[in-house]
């Protein structure tokens, strides 16, 4: 039983550890900001929960410890990350950052101030 | 509550979600601040992040709506409960700041640690909610 739970605590954090590292390399492989968005994002998110999860795992099996901050954190970071990538992206998009050359089709062109119609007092 | 033409459909939903989570975790590391790392400092800082977060995706006005507190007399309130628990342990005849504690037989949770020293975290608490949340209102404000 323990063995069982340790393999799977290290095949989950071995795994979230992978996925942060192949989202580093997306980020510094990719060509434009977009596509630096999504591997990051996306990479990151699933990398650094499963990390989390190995992690809650680790402390339930072996310390006998039920951590509902871990969980809590989990649901944290799927609930924010893409928003927070999502707005970047969004941002960039608005001041005005090119896309890739190859890049074929962009439905939002013409709409570049699609996001920001002036606030009155908005920190945003 | 967006009644402006913006356009910040997600950032305000998932705003009202996490509000509440951060608003929860800065309670729960209020009250963990005895036997487990957190306290007022870090519980009031979490939970004026909290605020500068429904700030970012409303406007000032919105929030000010919401929450219609003059923070400086949210900061005076705090000090001035941390120096009554001060004060007050000079009616039992102890040195000034004397702090003690004692286990009760609550109705719920049971036997409890209750301790005078959650009494001064709360003027710690109300402190820095109040001065983080001064200044950043002040600054953010347009003159």
């Amino acid at each position: 039983m323990i063995v069982a739970a340790k393999i799977l605590i290290a095949y989950l954090i071995i795994q979230g550890a992978l996925l942060c590292l192949i989202a580093a390399v997306g980020t510094l492989r990719l060509p434009d900001v977009y596509t630096r968005m999504h591997a990051s994002s996306k990479g990151a998110t699933l990398g650094v929960a499963s990390v989390l999860l190995g992690v809650f795992f680790y402390y339930w099996f072996i310390n006998g410890v039920f951590s509902g901050k871990v969980l809590l954190g989990i649901v944290f970071i799927f609930l924010t990350v893409p928003v927070g990538s999502h707005l970047l992206g969004r941002a960039a998009y608005s001041v005005g950052v090119k896309l890739d050359k190859r890049s074929v089709q962009d439905d939002y062109k013409g709409h570049r101030n699609f996001v920001i119609k002036h606030k009155d007092d908005s920190y945003l | 509550m967006n009644g402006h033409d913006t356009n910040d459909l997600i950032l305000q939903t998932i705003t009202k979600v996490t509000s509440f989570i951060i608003l929860l975790f800065s309670f729960h590391l209020f009250l963990a601040g005895h036997n487990n790392p957190g306290g007022g400092f870090i519980g009031g800082l979490m939970t004026s992040s909290a605020i500068v977060l429904l700030l970012l995706a409303y406007d000032l006005k919105t929030v000010r709506q919401a929450l219609p507190i003059n923070f400086i007399y949210v900061a005076a309130a705090g000090l001035l409960i941390a120096i009554l628990t001060g004060v007050g342990s000079f009616l039992f005849n102890v040195p000034f700041l004397s702090h003690s504690f004692g286990y009760f037989q609550l109705p719920i949770l049971g036997k409890t640690e209750l301790a005078t020293a959650v009494l001064f975290d709360i003027g710690v608490y109300l402190v820095v909610v109040g001065i983080t949340m001064t200044i950043i209102q002040t600054i953010g404000e347009k003159e």
